[in-house]
């Protein structure tokens, strides 16, 4: 942290500091051609914490995600409408290039994808030279960095020119990860990363996870409610109803949800009637 | 060995159970056919080998580097045709392949949805046209356009240089690396549209998520992630040039030399073959039938490379 020496400018840079990672989503719809997945959800996400989406399949959880990020356009056919504001900017504002809304909002995928035509260390370093980092020592040194937030360093310092895709499928995922960190991003988006793990693995993602928000804001799809209750801070139920798209039932800290549920559905879900 | 193999792979209740006349003739059966196309490769090969004797004793290994062709003399060289074979193929997939592969690119990665089936067939079907129409296509209007206005066009620009230098005879080396691109272009575009659609989508995201551009992920996912299978489809398109005969013979120009102008007429091995064998008898048509061993082997080599290159894409 700076001195003091000109304290308004360290109050502002400590606001800014509160401020960063905070995604505010408002009246967020979504749909796939005619088919509408999410209804009018509007939510705040707390920075430098681990908020859980939850739900039954259908519920539109991963797409309320994936719009957190612009990836749900992606899809062809998908549109989206609402705000999602990161900070104070409106992802979807006029203007605002899907590219870089990317660079600040990373991503983790349900099936680990390193890309098998790279190294373990070209699949860290291949967000970095997207945004046109060429030197060495810099990319060495973000490397390094974003394998060690991992958690992987140590399993791979030695082999960092072997093909990421020869590692075991829970260091796969944890390769993602780094991947994902290495651009320095201010919120990291997880869809469902460890059920495709066993016990094991899935018991390192989630120590990682807790570690993260320490520097991150994490989003983290899972339909393993032990999961939400263990590593999340906040807990979004969502629910699908009459085929209408999903919409957000109940939203608060992760104890509350799962111990007092306001709402009788979230109550149904989280004891397992659902 | 037929059957050594099925009794080692099944345990001996199940073999027992399997015994059954009809299964047993339909096997034997099948096998033959099987076998009947590879004796066939197998007898066509040697027919040619021992039916070009009389040329390969003559000339021996030297018929490859000789440019010598006179059938009064009983000279004999097969290098104008190798040089006809190789600049001709050369220059079809030199201009076949940026446009096939884009077009792969644009039909997996960019187009809507419709124009993907529409366009996709029609790629398809520009493989089914007969070679004699692409040929006639060519005689009537590509080298009339040749000779009129590009090759002038390009002589009088870019002369200087040996290879675009001579006379616009319109029928040679330039018409039919044209006429060949465009007949190898669907199998190019085909192939490589398989190998591109062959990368999981979740390969396209994981890139996309850290903030790649549409070219970035075609570039360094889908290009690198279907390599092999480019290659397969180049090689697959080039084996399909080397061999073309009826298109060539039509608008090579049908002349035994070498000449560094793409403009000048020339022969290819197919289509010196196509065009001697009518009169060829004695050493001309032993010479005819080495070339045609020569291109056998060179189109069976490309076709197996293709092959295994396919296989290591898909694996």
């Amino acid at each position: 942290m700076q001195m003091t020496r000109d304290l308004r400018i360290v109050s502002v840079q400590e606001w800014r500091e509160a401020a960063e990672g905070t995604v505010s989503v408002r009246g967020l719809s979504a749909w796939y051609g005619r088919h509408r997945a999410l209804t009018d959800v509007s939510l705040e996400v707390r920075p430098r914490s681990v908020t859980a989406l939850i739900g039954p399949s259908g519920c539109g959880k991963s797409t309320l995600l994936r719009c957190l990020n612009r990836m749900h356009e992606v899809v062809l056919g998908a549109t989206v409408s609402g705000q999602v504001l990161l900070e104070d900017e409106d992802v979807y504002g006029s203007g605002v290039d899907p590219v870089s809304v990317r660079r600040r909002v990373g991503m983790v995928f349900q099936q680990p994808n390193p890309f098998p035509t790279m190294s373990i260390y070209d699949n860290v370093a291949a967000g970095l030279r997207l945004a046109g980092t060429r030197n060495r020592g810099v990319l060495d040194g973000k490397v390094e960095q974003a394998l060690r937030q991992a958690a992987l360093w140590d399993e791979v310092k030695d082999k960092l020119r072997k093909p990421g895709t020869a590692l075991s499928g829970g260091q796969q995922q944890r390769l993602c990860i780094a991947r994902a960190l290495a651009v320095d991003p201010e919120v990291l988006l997880m869809d469902e990363p460890a059920s495709a793990l066993d016990p094991v693995a899935t018991a390192r993602i989630e120590e990682l996870m807790v570690e993260l928000k320490r520097d991150y804001t994490v989003v983290v799809v899972t339909h393993n409610m032990q999961q939400a209750a263990r590593v999340s801070d906040y807990t979004a139920f969502l629910l699908s109803e009459d085929g209408g798209g999903g919409a957000l039932v109940e939203y608060g800290e992760t104890r509350q949800v799962f111990e007092e549920p306001r709402d009788e559905r979230t109550r149904d879900y989280v004891t397992g009637r659902l | 060995m037929a059957r050594e193999l099925r009794t080692g792979m099944l345990p001996p209740r199940v073999r027992r159970a399997s015994i059954n006349w009809g299964d047993r003739a339909f096997h034997g059966i099948t096998t033959g056919f099987a076998l009947l196309i590879a004796a066939l490769v197998a007898l066509l090969v040697l027919e040619l080998a021992t039916e070009s004797v009389p040329a390969l004793s003559r000339f021996g290994p030297g018929f490859l580097a000789s440019t010598s062709w006179n059938p009064v003399t009983g000279e004999f060289g097969a290098l104008p045709f190798i040089y006809g074979t190789l600049a001709t193929s050369a220059l079809a997939l030199a201009l076949a392949w940026p446009i096939g592969v884009g077009a792969a690119a644009f039909l997996t990665e960019l187009a809507p949805r419709f124009v993907r089936s529409i366009l996709g067939t029609m790629v398809e079907m520009l493989a089914a046209v007969p070679s004699v129409v692409y040929g006639l296509w060519g005689v009537f209007v590509l080298v009339p356009l040749l000779r009129e206005r590009v090759e002038p066009w390009l002589i009088e620009r870019l002369g200087v240089l040996p290879v675009f230098s001579g006379p616009p005879f319109g029928l040679g080396v330039f018409a039919a690396g044209l006429l060949l691109a465009v007949m190898i272009l669907p199998t190019l575009a085909s192939v490589s549209r398989e190998a591109m659609s062959a990368v999981p989508r979740g390969q396209r995201e994981a890139l996309l998520a850290l903030g790649a551009t549409r070219w970035e992920v075609i570039r360094a996912v889908v290009l690198a992630q279907a390599r092999s299978g480019l290659v397969a489809a180049t090689v697959l398109a080039l084996g399909r040039a080397l061999g073309e005969t009826m298109a060539t013979v039509m608008v090579i120009g049908n002349s035994p030399s070498i000449n560094v102008s793409i403009f000048a007429p020339a022969s290819t091995m197919a289509s010196v073959i196509a065009n001697d064998f009518n009169e060829a008898t004695g050493l001309q048509k032993a010479v005819l039938l080495e070339l045609g061993l020569i291109l056998l082997v060179v189109s069976l080599a490309v076709n197996t490379a293709a092959r295994l290159m396919a296989a290591r894409s898909t694996r």
